[in-house]
């Protein structure tokens, strides 16, 4: 049985790397292909890119990811990296900019007609996003979902996978990197970064005080903490980023507007 | 590079101050409310570890109402800055208004904090194994000052924008 449980491990941590170098070869293949058509893609897009995928990597297919079946805090490690930091880094890496550029025209078309189809305008509107992201992870620390992630493997991948596409959804409808549909004011995306950052922080000190079902309480009230502060540190980036955008949004586009007839 | 103008530019500014005075107390507000969180969690909870971060007596409304602080207080520092930076690119900072605000900010959210979320709530006390009540009351008499010092600052420059408004 014990054996069993390891061999599926290993098994499925062979697919995550599969899966994770095809989505780097994906990418760089585009970047070579966009290169030779259009002006050079920016260099630091490959870079974040790479190191999204990296993060994904360590989250999903190191030791820190055997460690985190055991350990609350190697599994909080993992849940910052793969729920957070890689998301942050894949957007900033617009990635449907590259898919857009490498495409033919008519692909192209199909691809942007679907983005603006109600069913996708849905599932990026800021307030899905948030409720998926931060939802979900309630859904996970407070009911018996987190046990039920360790004794079977499909759960555990599928909490990843919702962890990550969660992740990167929220992401991309709080920052606007690759080309958005339907825009959000600043004001109306500030807003719902705060709820969420509130949502996620009121969680990490409910984990503190109540660990989920199976976790000793020092790993509980240790994990809290890394999972508060952890998401404060990426939910900063976020943030500067968010107001950049606003600032350079709202620029004085006029010579009046520079503060020499001001009225 | 930035618009010169050549004729007197105190005017200009004097004017630009008045037209961006609420936009100065609300960057000054956020600014001050945020650095309040600030030092709250550097120097009470990860210097001097007098704070907790979870104490047994906390209520449900508490950590709530800790979490959307949290949050409100770290995105207010970020966007106050990006909001006084805004102010000076439009030549309409106004130093003493926005100090003004930041006192007031600092002092209502340190007030918030000593009276509704340490007491009522119970989120935390101020110090644990010593007599706390000596630590309340210089806690929210520093926050009455501040906000003193804030309302003081506020109603000065609210004179001179008045002058000036009647002036033109």
């Amino acid at each position: 049985m014990e054996h069993s449980g390891h061999a599926e491990q290993s098994a499925i941590m062979l697919l995550y790397m599969i899966l994770l170098l095809t989505g780097w070869v994906l990418y760089v293949t585009g970047v070579f292909i966009s290169n030779k058509k259009r002006r050079a893609w920016p260099w630091h897009r490959t870079a974040l890119w790479s190191m999204g995928i990296l993060c994904m990597a360590f989250a999903l297919t190191s030791p820190l990811a055997i460690q985190s079946h055991s350990n609350f805090v190697a599994h909080m490690v993992a849940h910052l990296l793969l729920g957070m930091l890689a998301p942050l880094l894949m957007v900033l890496s617009a990635p449907m900019t590259l898919l857009l550029r490498t495409l033919n025209v008519a692909s192209a078309r199909n691809l942007t007609r679907l983005l603006k189809s109600r069913f996708f305008l849905f599932l990026s509107h800021p307030v899905t996003a948030v409720i998926l992201n931060i939802g979900g992870l309630y859904l996970l620390y407070t009911t018996n979902l987190y046990q039920a992630m360790h004794d079977s493997q499909l759960v555990g991948v599928i909490i990843h996978a919702h962890l990550f596409l969660a992740g990167y959804l929220f992401t991309a409808a709080i920052i606007y990197i690759d080309p958005v549909p339907h825009r959000f004011s600043p004001l109306y995306r500030a807003i719902l970064l705060t709820l969420a950052l509130a949502g996620h922080g009121i969680l990490s000190k409910y984990i503190y005080a109540h660990p989920p079902a199976g976790v000793p309480r020092q790993e509980a009230e240790a994990g809290g903490m890394l999972m508060y502060y952890g998401g404060d540190a990426v939910d900063l980036m976020l943030i500067v980023i968010l107001c950049h955008q606003w600032y350079k949004a709202s620029r004085p586009r006029l010579a009046e507007e520079c503060g020499n007839q001001v009225n | 590079m930035a618009i010169t103008n050549g004729n007197s530019i105190d005017h200009t500014t004097a004017k630009n101050r008045v037209v961006y005075s609420s936009f100065n107390l609300w960057s000054g507000i956020l600014f001050g409310i945020g650095f309040a969180a600030f030092i709250d969690e550097a120097v009470f909870h990860q210097i001097l570890h007098w704070h907790h971060f979870y104490d047994k007596s906390t209520t449900d409304i508490g950590l709530v109402s800790d979490g959307i602080f949290h949050a409100f207080s770290w995105f207010a520092t970020v966007g106050s800055l990006f909001m006084y930076a805004n102010l000076r690119r439009r030549k309409g900072l106004w130093p003493k208004r926005w100090i003004g605000g930041a006192f007031l900010g600092a002092g209502a959210f340190q007030l918030y904090d000593g009276l509704i979320q340490h007491k009522l709530m119970k989120l935390h006390q101020i110090r644990y194994g010593v007599d706390i009540f000596m630590y309340d009351l210089v806690w929210n008499i520093i926050a009455l000052v501040f906000m003193a010092i804030g309302i003081y600052l506020l109603m000065k420059t609210r004179k001179t924008s008045n002058k000036i408004k009647t002036e033109r």
